[in-house]
């Protein structure tokens, strides 16, 4: 008895030692537990047949009926790759834009001018996509817009964007670009600030003109921050912007067509017109996909450079 | 290092490239502006310009004089913004300190369960569900506050990660030898020496907040409760209606365009003013998303 009684107390004492930390940590996990855990669970809705009366889990079984549903759905394929395609275009051209960009502002000679560079390309970034939608109206709107007194001044003739699907995925790559390059940028940024510069001089001394000291020191030294870049953008390709994909869009029927990804189905397919079944079966798949693709390129990137690995 | 020719070359082609990325960047910010400050009829007549015949005050003048649904959605925003952004901080410092110790017991189950929340989500659908029928926070100033936004698992593990390494593990003996408590610990060691990292996740805590209109659009149909980015949300769907159906929605008037970015306008202006003095800790926290421990 007395054999183990001591321990215990001991153990007791421990944990009375570490109770305040316990404490402190309790806030954080309620909030995960309502949060993230709790929602977790109502991912059964997906096999089920949702009714007020029923609740999330009240309601009925229903199987797979809900998938068969979203399959059959014209939709689905249509948001599925407009999600893939747009996310692809996307990384591809953030990269290269935000390389490109990394790369000149390092090379501006002028200290202020390089500083304001630097902020002005984060600008973007800090304003909601909501006033970004106001401002890409300004330009788009059929009666008013800045692009449509361009085309009329040119002789031209009005076009009604927000009902022509033709340009959209081009509009919405370029507003993308404008918004969200400037993240990466500052990265790449960091990335070059970081490298030894002898490696410049020796670049130099041997002959290396410019442009080549970019191709053989700073673009080997991006490779790693772009390959983490991918990989993690990777993980996320069936997630797409909400914001960007139903603001911008100004939620136009007519171009539907090639603004619709699985984020703004959901959303419609719970508030604007429920169909509570088949969206969730289409949201859990989303998560289901999002998590076994996070770990997939996770276990990539730790092969390819452990440090950048999210766990 | 002595310049050549070639690499001045490069400098001011960099430079030249750069003040065009610059103008392109920053033509939409004015022309919204500038939009706000023309005549109505100029506007319609002429279109957006960015040298408008005609100037007008009017869209301000009508914000400070009867823009009361205006100035109450602002306050709306600027209130949930400060307690969001300071219960975020609070929560995420909470949980990173004892995280940030080399022997709490347990430790491997808690980092497993924040860590999990960032790799696997349920999703909108049982998010919306467990908030709007089992904890009904639809139409309550707890629905701009609390989902999404209140706890990042990412900046735990970030700030985590900081203390960690920026604090000596001495500095905490020390201080419970001289029979500080854990809270006093928290208070006079954790607090001061974190304060660059608390700082970065606030800044970006902070924007989340005062750009967020998710949550208003999925939880809030009061208009009396609405944040300035829902306000602005509404006004456009207001448009749409009025294209759609031809007449204004029953609710809701329908306000100029003059007035439409100017209260765009002022719904960015904190941002713009503060953000040459919070780039910094931007950059800051994207170099530091990007180095996990």
């Amino acid at each position: 008895m007395s054999k183990n009684s001591k321990p215990l107390r001991l153990r007791a004492q421990r944990f009375k030692g570490y109770l305040p930390l316990y404490l402190m940590m309790l806030p954080a996990f309620v909030y995960l537990l309502i949060n993230n855990y709790w929602p977790m669970s109502g991912l059964v809705l997906a096999f089920k047949k949702y009714t007020v009366q029923g609740g999330i889990w009240g309601s009925q079984w229903v199987g797979l009926r809900n998938f068969q549903f979203l399959f059959r759905n014209n939709e689905t394929a249509v948001m599925v790759r407009n999600t893939l395609c747009y996310n692809l275009a996307f990384m591809v051209i953030n990269v290269i834009v935000g390389v490109f960009l990394a790369i000149l502002i390092t090379e501006i000679g002028n200290k202020t001018l390089r500083k304001l560079a630097q902020s002005s390309v984060l600008l973007p970034f800090v304003v909601s996509i909501i006033i970004v939608s106001y401002m890409v109206r300004a330009f788009l709107d059929a009666d008013t817009g800045l692009l449509n007194s361009l085309i009329v001044a040119w002789g031209g003739k009005k076009t009604s964007w927000y009902d022509t699907p033709g340009p959209w995925p081009f509009i919405l790559t370029l507003v993308n670009t404008w918004k969200g390059a400037g993240y990466g940028c500052i990265l790449y940024i960091s990335t070059i600030m970081g490298i030894d510069p002898s490696l410049y001089e020796v670049a130099h001394l041997s002959g290396a003109s410019k442009l080549q000291s970019i191709r053989y020191v700073t673009l080997p030294y991006l490779k790693p921050t772009i390959i983490t870049m991918v990989l993690l953008n990777m993980g996320r390709i069936f997630n797409s912007d909400f914001g960007l994909f139903f603001q911008v869009p100004q939620n136009s029927g007519m171009i539907m067509d090639v603004t619709q990804t699985i984020d703004t189905f959901v959303y419609r397919g719970l508030i604007v017109q429920p169909n509570i079944g088949m969206t969730a079966a289409a949201s859990f798949l989303q998560s289901c996909i999002g998590f076994a693709l996070v770990l997939a390129f996770n276990a990539i990137t730790r092969k390819v450079s452990r440090d950048d690995a999210l766990f | 290092m002595v310049k050549s020719k070639q690499d001045k070359r490069f400098e001011l082609f960099a430079s030249i490239v750069m003040i065009l990325v610059m103008a392109v960047i920053i033509f939409p910010f004015v022309l919204l502006f500038v939009s706000s400050i023309t005549d109505e009829n100029t506007l319609l007549i002429n279109g957006y310009s960015i040298f408008p015949k005609k100037l007008s005050l009017d869209a301000y003048k009508y914000i400070w004089n009867s823009g009361s649904v205006i100035m109450r959605a602002y306050a709306t925003t600027v209130c949930i913004t400060l307690v969001g952004t300071i219960c975020h901080v609070a929560i995420v410092a909470l949980v990173a300190y004892p995280l940030s110790l080399r022997n709490l017991p347990g430790k491997r189950v808690f980092n497993f369960l924040i860590l999990f929340t960032i790799l696997f989500h349920g999703g909108l659908v049982p998010t919306y569900m467990i908030y709007t029928t089992v904890l009904h926070i639809k139409d309550t100033y707890l629905a701009l506050l609390v989902p999404n936004l209140l706890f990042s698992s990412f900046n735990a593990i970030i700030v985590r990660t900081y203390l960690r390494t920026n604090v000596p593990s001495e500095l905490y003996e020390s201080a419970k030898i001289d029979g500080a408590s854990e809270f006093r610990i928290f208070r006079e060691i954790v607090l001061p020496l974190g304060k660059p990292i608390f700082v970065t996740i606030a800044v970006f805590a902070g924007l989340n907040y005062w750009n967020d209109w998710t949550n208003g659009l999925y939880y809030i149909s009061d208009s009396s409760k609405y944040s300035i980015q829902q306000l602005l949300n509404v006004m456009v769907k207001n448009i749409q209606y009025l294209t759609q159906y031809g007449r204004a929605p029953a609710n809701g008037a329908i306000p100029s365009i003059g007035l439409r970015m100017a209260i765009a306008f002022i719904a960015m202006l904190p941002i713009l003013i503060m953000y040459p003095f919070l780039t910094k800790y931007f950059e800051k926290g994207i170099t530091l998303g990007s180095v996990k421990g």
